[in-house]
């Protein structure tokens, strides 16, 4: 299997690593080959967990093939190197969408099961594990396992969310929702500060089936946490009476041809954008139709829209604090923000249900916030520490698909059923063949 | 809409030509040597393009199979419109060396080419209609040391492809040779020094849109007609000196 040497990043562009990259075309040819290795799918996780410093690095995504779609229930079978983008028009035009999907379409299945992704509607329905109704997993001695919930449970419940370190996840099934059209129905509510934007989300008469908040972050004092909220939920065919319901338009992508320099974002064009973004979208009070690209994937419609960071990258902070601490946490989090002067071009907030079964799962009931923020200087560390202190102050956790750089301490912290699901890691992978930059930076291996 | 058969249908180009066609509506018949890669292309393109598909294995090399497989193709489509010939073998040059090797390239690219695609023509041309797409390969418009008995055997192959075409035209057939540069494939991956590498799903639709199209022989992406041009010119007393 030839074999191409490179330097590798996440989509945050921090940390690049030097990997050895092996891209299988075959099923067949799924295999650990490697010593230690770790499968990678579109590269989209931000930090180091799709990254294998000066070790192997597998490619799913030629292993993308969808392989049975039943049209009566809703069940999608496919390898899991195949995009969410290539997947939902083959079930939008049949009447079924993904259960739980991401803010990009370009992410691998295999991927949105190993982070265990999440979408606006997780205080209905959960993340995206939930949704699973089995999947293949090839094991450190190359045979190939079938788990689920029912099957080889504790197995499944190690993978989904366990970071591609049980094993290559090779085909996914997966139960759709049904949907009467492909638009959603939408509508936004501003709030002058945080607790107004929290009495939003928490709002009863307002809640929908997605609900999601954008916070500008660069407004403080008395407007610290003002922000706008969205609902949405996907429309029936009386809010969306058209001949052809179900069809949706291709959009022109566009993608960003170069690197801005990294002057480009700064507090003030941010502070720009932010106060045009809060009046125009505040405004639109009334439910409006929007198509499901839109609405999911704003930013999809800009390819390669981490180059507008410049070539220095940038770390996407995310973290969930418990319900019973977030009003409080999250003040904290936005005045730390707010006095280090930095600015996040992009802060969203979100409500989470109940925690799911994934050993390692982000999600537990509260709120999310998720910052991006440029990579000017290594100062930031030492806010992105301060961030973390919070975060384990008021008890919560950071998102290790958008990590780059947490303490293995803090992780142990963060997530409480790490030593069961480390039990299980020891029990299928005793040699840490399936091993990344992420796993050993938190050293997931167990060692200490 | 047509049948089309895809003789090398594993390959990634192969596939994303194959996807090119379902895209359009037509059906496909798929034939390699792996059946467990033919049964997950083919249900990937009846899911995506709810179109159609039906395999069998083919081995280009065991050319006394070819009949009974042609004829086995012909029962089940009952009409053939078109084909295209994917597969190859680019094989290891220095194990080429020996002729055990060579002559595995050699049947595999072209023997068995001029086997499967007699078959075909012969086939065609008393229905006056259908056409054949030739997967060639740049490699075979120069030889090079570093794969020259892989592109002698690629050069032979477009050189029958030419001749095919000119004993096809009177009968309405089209007979079109690609030849692809690089294309971001097994093949080619890892490789140092490449550039301006083309996705094997571009080039597969670039293929299919040859039909509509008048040119005989395509190079793929359309800039490699200058490149080959250049290297085709470099007088041979040079060139021999050359590390290529």
């Amino acid at each position: 299997m030839p074999l191409l040497k490179t330097y590798l990043s996440g989509w945050g562009r921090y940390p690049v690593q030097t990997c050895e990259l092996e891209r299988p075309e075959r099923y067949a040819d799924l295999k650990p080959h490697a010593d230690t290795l770790i499968a990678r799918g579109q590269g989209r996780s931000y930090g180091d967990a799709s990254l294998n410093e000066n070790g192997r690095v597998l490619l799913t995504e030629r292993i993308d093939r969808m392989l049975e779609l039943d049209t009566q229930h809703g069940i999608l079978r496919a390898e899991a190197g195949v995009t969410l983008a290539d997947i939902l028009p083959v079930i939008v035009k049949q009447g079924w969408f993904l259960p739980v999907t991401p803010g990009t379409k370009f992410v691998s299945l295999g991927g949105c099961v190993a982070t265990d992704v999440h979408g606006k509607n997780h205080h209905h329905d959960g993340s995206f594990g939930n949704h699973v109704m089995s999947i293949k997993l090839i094991m450190a001695d190359g045979s190939e396992k079938t788990c689920s919930a029912d099957d080889n449970a504790p197995l499944f419940w190690a993978t989904v969310g366990g970071m591609g370190l049980t094993g290559i996840i090779a085909e996914v099934t997966l139960k759709l929702i049904p949907i009467s059209t492909a638009k959603m129905s939408v509508q936004h509510r501003s709030a002058q500060n945080l607790r107004e934007l929290f009495e939003l989300l928490e709002s009863p008469e307002l809640d929908d089936q997605y609900s999601v908040a954008w916070i500008d972050c660069l407004a403080s004092g008395e407007h610290l946490g003002r922000g706008v909220a969205m609902f949405g939920h996907h429309a029936t065919t009386q809010e969306y009476p058209a001949a052809n319901p179900l069809a949706s338009t291709p959009k022109k992508k566009r993608a960003l041809p170069f690197d801005f320099q990294s002057w480009v974002l700064n507090p003030l064009s941010i502070k720009i954008f932010n106060m045009m973004y809060f009046w125009n979208e505040g405004r639109k009070t009334m439910p409006f139709i929007t198509d499901y690209d839109s609405y999911f994937y704003p930013l999809d419609a800009l390819e390669k829209w981490n180059r507008m960071y410049g070539k220095r990258g940038f770390v996407q902070y995310q973290c969930v604090l418990p319900d019973a601490t977030a009003r409080e946490g999250m003040t904290a989090l936005l005045k730390e923000l707010s006095a280090s002067r930095r600015a996040s071009f992009l802060a969203v907030l979100k409500r989470f249900g109940a925690e799911g079964k994934g050993l390692l799962s982000f999600p537990t009931a509260g709120y999310t916030l998720a910052l991006d923020l440029p990579l000017r200087d290594k100062a930031l560390f030492s806010l992105l520490d301060k961030l973390d202190h919070i975060t384990l102050q008021y008890g919560g956790r950071v998102y290790l698909a958008k990590d780059a750089r947490i303490s293995a301490e803090s992780f142990r912290t963060m997530y409480p059923r790490f030593n069961d699901w480390l039990k299980l890691k020891q029990a299928v992978d005793p040699h840490q063949r399936f091993s990344s930059s992420l796993s050993r930076r938190l050293q997931m291996g167990g060692q200490s | 809409m047509s049948n089309v058969l895809i003789l090398g249908a594993t390959s990634a180009i192969a596939r994303g030509t194959a996807m090119a066609f379902a895209a359009r509506g037509d059906n496909l018949y798929l034939a390699s040597r792996d059946e467990e890669e033919l049964k997950r292309i083919a249900a990937d393109l009846q899911v995506r393009y709810g179109v159609t598909v039906h395999y069998s294995l083919f081995d280009a090399a065991a050319t006394a199979t070819h009949p009974a497989f042609f004829q086995q193709v012909l029962n089940t489509v009952q009409q053939l419109d078109g084909v295209v010939l994917a597969f190859g073998l680019l094989g290891d040059q220095q194990a080429a060396r020996e002729f055990a090797m060579a002559e595995k390239i050699i049947a595999s690219n072209y023997t068995g080419a001029v086997s499967i695609l007699g078959l075909c023509a012969n086939y065609f041309e008393p229905l006056k209609r259908g056409f054949i797409i030739g997967i060639s390969s740049v490699a075979g418009d120069r030889g090079r040391q570093s794969n020259y008995v892989y592109g002698s055997a690629k050069g032979a192959l477009s050189l029958y492809l030419q001749g095919l075409r000119n004993r096809l035209c009177p009968s309405g057939i089209r007979v079109i040779t690609i030849k692809p540069g690089f294309v971001d494939t097994a093949m080619t991956f890892g490789l140092p020094g490449l550039f301006l590498v083309a996705s094997p799903r571009d080039i597969g639709k670039q293929i299919v849109q040859t039909l509509n199209k008048s040119a005989d022989i395509v190079y793929l992406p359309g800039f490699w007609r200058f490149i080959m041009l250049i290297i085709k010119h470099v007088p041979e007393f040079i060139f021999k000196r050359m590390k290529m």
